[in-house]
């Protein structure tokens, strides 16, 4: 066995510029949880089925599973975390606890990713919109009609917010 | 909520300390051991606690799951832990306030009576006294057994119990790191292992560089018998050996199931064990209606695969896990590993949604065995989707067959129920084995102890609500059970009761037709039970129910009831179906009566999510084997309920405030499942007895 020579690269995560060793084809996810210790994002199947590890990767969901992190050079990533900075992710996670939507949770980081890039593109989805975008995330105890309540309330109120403003 | 009448879990544990504390300043200790699973339970708990203590739900700091500390109550199953749990601490927390008020009434000079509570302190006539638990706790010993003595509050007087409390640790599930696997220690090795083909199979030679050059750091490759472990600080390399370990294992021996492993006929013709449960009445003249109905295998399919750290320091095994009962894992770990129970120290930490025995119990065997081999070093082992999906334990296949004949007015008569099963109950410690996969594996392990059926007591296994709730004079009840099934199955939600109901419930529907009467008059004009009539009647009022709804038209509506172990939650449920060539359930209607409910939104959420997990066992989900192996390796090969195809569900619960919690976690399985499969049979005017009701089965009865 010889240990394969470091790959370092840069990109930026929920702002923070970083910098990492991409060798292997480590997955994404893995520099995440371990190296960068943001641990929101969940191993579900690293196989891009379940939605557990979705993230946003300039802006777009994608499975932080099975993507190397070397793709992701340059571009920035945003993960639950940014839940303090970004007031999308603030207004979902609101919502998500105000409509009690979540059991064991464990799908829930994944699952409000793509709510944020869905009200990105359509701040005020109806549920057919809601079900679509949600549709590749998997959620064992069946709390899915409560998480399309959660995402069209969030988007009521981020919509209510920025009438006021 | 009798005052000399302990639950079983105070009996167990029946020292005050064991349950509560004030050990520091504004804050309560409550020690349960009963888990969080992410149903809740924790809120529910507290919710109790802090409603007989009079205290904010803020200044609880709840323990749960630890041999360490707090009481021993078995496993967090079977939809006892409000009623085990719950009641033990509502006699323990009304106590320990009476003995506190007691001792402020003698230091203030007055009658205890005259005292009462507010957040932790004493008032006199609505004033402060200058006391309250934290001041008075060096006073009083609380190491003393309960005596129940205490009356508890009477329902009226509830501030908190009855009334929906957001849950306590939902925050910390969307972001944080509140699960097992967001554990970081010092000094980690990580490790894979790598699964049994099926059980006893034995692992053939294998190519250890081949391992090595798929990792890009160094690993470590211990082997004990056909236990295969691969070590190493760095997680992706070793994942990338286990990875080929996996492609390159060559197994041999053991019992290969059959592919027909869950098929009525194959279980039907199995060798069993049979025990008439209940005798029944000689088989009635006249005209014998029977069918037989079936479930397969279903797997526990949680999102997060199981995970479990250990650290050895050479006399002490510390094991962090995600298992539903910590001291019986605690007695198998060191009955396998060789060790005084007291050396070990099991601690719960949470995970994804649990619903029975899956893999947990497992990779903490994992985990504390290479962490033995590994002394020092904290050991973290990590289940793939494959290991979750094929190497947890699965839900027993079951077939039922029911016979009745009609008697005057259509009534059932001569009533016959006979269940064939593979084991509901093989978690570690029951029937004496020690039941984790890993120790199965290794070399010299002792040969397989057959496993019983869970016990009458606890509600039943194969049997769990065998007994239909009608009138129906007298029931022959037969199990047959199959010890010797070569697959490994054990407790998911609802053990028997999901099978046993849906049989039930669609041969009453069969016997109405027959009969020439609507369902639900038919059901109502059969239960004695007003309770249980209530929520028929509730439910067919949500639903809009008509007996002269149309059969056969591609929609229709179904109903299912029972009363989960027919002592806890009852359930009704209306589904409404659209079929083509598939089954889509486009809106549940159901009406529970659980009693008094402590957390009603978490009640809600719990049957909620019952309904659409049931929707997905009955519509989808079916484990195949093929050559001895389970062919659902990821959900491509096991897909379950989308976003898409959830049903819109309505909840009723029944105004019963001033009766007792009854446990409804599990509720919603049987139900749901008879509902649905009553619907697509009067939409497709035939009747497909069979679990799930797929795409292939919906097609071959169109034909």
């Amino acid at each position: 066995m010889s240990e394969a020579a470091p790959l370092m690269v840069r990109f930026t995560v929920n702002g923070r510029s970083v910098e990492v060793d991409a060798a292997g084809d480590v997955p994404l996810l893995a520099v995440l949880r371990g190296d960068l210790g943001l641990t929101g994002s969940r191993f579900g199947c690293g196989l891009e089925q379940c939605g557990a590890c979705m993230v946003l990767v300039d802006g777009a969901p994608a499975y932080a599973c099975s993507r190397p992190a070397w793709s992701v050079a340059d571009r920035s990533v945003a993960t639950i975390e940014d839940v303090g900075r970004d007031p999308v992710l603030a207004a979902l996670k609101q919502a998500f606890l105000d409509e009690q939507a979540g059991q064991c949770g464990y799908c829930l980081s994944g699952i409000v990713m793509s709510a944020r890039a869905l009200l990105a593109r359509e701040p005020s989805p109806d549920r057919a919109a809601v079900v679509a975008a949600l549709d590749r995330h998997l959620c064992r105890c069946g709390v899915h009609n409560r998480i399309v309540r959660a995402v069209q309330r969030a988007a009521a109120h981020l919509a209510a917010e920025g009438a006021a403003a | 909520m009798i005052a000399n009448q302990l639950p079983r879990s105070l009996a167990d544990n029946p020292r005050l300390d064991a349950w509560i504390g004030f050990d520091a300043p504004g804050q309560v200790r409550i020690a349960t051991g009963k888990v969080e699973l992410g149903q809740g339970v924790l809120t529910t708990i507290a919710q109790i606690a802090a409603e007989e203590l009079d205290v904010a739900l803020r200044r609880l700091r709840l323990v749960s799951g630890d041999t360490g500390e707090g009481p021993n109550e078995g496993y967090t199953a079977g939809s006892y832990s409000v009623e085990n749990s719950g009641g033990a601490l509502r006699i323990v927390c009304a106590e320990v306030r009476a003995l506190f008020l007691e001792r402020a009434a003698t230091l203030l000079d007055c009658a205890a009576q005259e005292l009462d509570v507010e957040d932790g302190a004493f008032r006199r006539d609505g004033r402060p006294t200058g006391f309250d638990y934290w001041r008075l706790a060096g006073d009083i010993d609380l190491s003393r057994e309960a005596t129940g003595g205490a009356a508890p509050k009477p329902v009226a007087a509830y501030r908190l119990v009855g009334h929906s409390q957001p849950r306590t640790d939902l925050p910390d599930k969307i972001g944080g790191g509140a699960f097992i696997h967001d554990m970081r220690m010092p000094d980690l090795l990580h490790a894979r292992v790598l699964r049994q083909a099926w059980r006893g199979a034995e692992l053939g030679a294998l190519d250890e560089r081949a391992l090595h050059r798929a990792a890009r750091r160094p690993i470590e490759i211990l082997r004990e018998g056909s236990f295969l472990a691969l070590l190493g600080a760095d997680e992706a390399s070793v994942e990338a050996a286990a990875a080929v370990a996996r492609e390159k294992a060559a197994w041999s021996g053991g019992e290969r199931p059959p592919d027909e492993a869950a098929e009525a006929g194959w279980l039907m013709a199995q060798p069993a064990a049979e025990r008439v449960i209940a005798e029944g009445e000689p088989a009635e003249a006249g005209e014998r209606i029977e069918a037989t109905y079936s479930r397969g295998f279903i797997a526990h399919a949680s999102i997060g695969p199981s995970c479990a750290l250990a650290h050895w320091d050479g006399t002490r095994l510390d094991v962090w896990t995600h298992s539903q009962g910590v001291y019986p894992l605690r007695q198998s770990l060191a009955r396998a590993l060789g060790l005084d129970p007291v050396a070990v120290a099991v601690r719960h930490r949470q995970a994804a949604g649990c619903y029975g025995h899956n893999g947990a119990d497992d990779a903490a065997f994992d985990a504390a065995l290479l962490a033995m081999r590994r002394p020092g070093r904290t050991v973290r082992v990590q289940w793939t989707r494959a290991d979750e999906l094929t190497a947890a334990p699965f839900g027993a296949p079951m077939a039922v067959r029911l016979g009745a004949a009609l008697g005057p007015q259509g009534r059932p008569a001569g009533w016959s129920l006979d269940i064939w099963s593979a084991p509901h109950g093989q978690r570690p410690g029951m029937h004496g084995a020690v039941n984790l996969i890993g120790a199965e594996a290794l070399s010299g392990a002792p040969s397989r102890v057959p496993p019983g059926d869970v016990p009458d007591a606890n509600g039943f296994g194969s049997a769990r609500n065998a007994f239909a709730p009608y009138d129906l004079r007298a029931q022959r009840i037969v199990t047959h059970f199959l010890a010797g099934h070569p697959v490994r199955t054990s407790s998911l939600r609802g053990l028997g009761a999901f099978a046993n109901v849906f049989a039930i419930e669609s041969f009453i529907d069969e016997l109405a037709e027959a009969a020439g009467q609507d369902p639900v008059a038919y059901r109502l004009s059969l239960l004695p039970d007003p309770r249980a009539r209530a929520t028929i009647e509730a439910v067919a009022a949500m639903a809009g129910w008509s007996p002269d709804a149309p059969a056969g038209e591609g929609t229709a509506k179904g109903i299912g009831f029972s009363r989960y172990k027919n002592k806890a939650a009852y359930m009704a449920a209306i589904a409404e179906v659209e079929l083509d060539e598939e089954v889509r359930v486009a809106r549940l209607w159901c009406a529970v009566d659980a009693g008094l409910v402590v957390n009603p939104d978490g009640a809600a959420n719990q049957v909620e999510g019952g309904i659409v997990q049931a929707t997905s066992w009955t519509l989808k989900e079916s484990v195949r084997f093929r050559e001895g192996r389970a062919g659902c390796t990821q959900w491509d090969t096991y897909p379950i309920l989308r976003f898409s195809e959830v049903p819109a569900v309505e909840i009723r619960f029944m105004d019963m405030a001033s009766e007792p919690p009854l446990g409804l976690g599990e509720v919603a399985q049987g139900p749901t499942a008879a509902a649905i499969g009553n619907a697509v049979a009067r939409a497709l005017g035939a009747r497909i007895r069979d679990l799930p009701l797929s795409r292939e089965r919906i097609i071959a009865a169109l034909m």
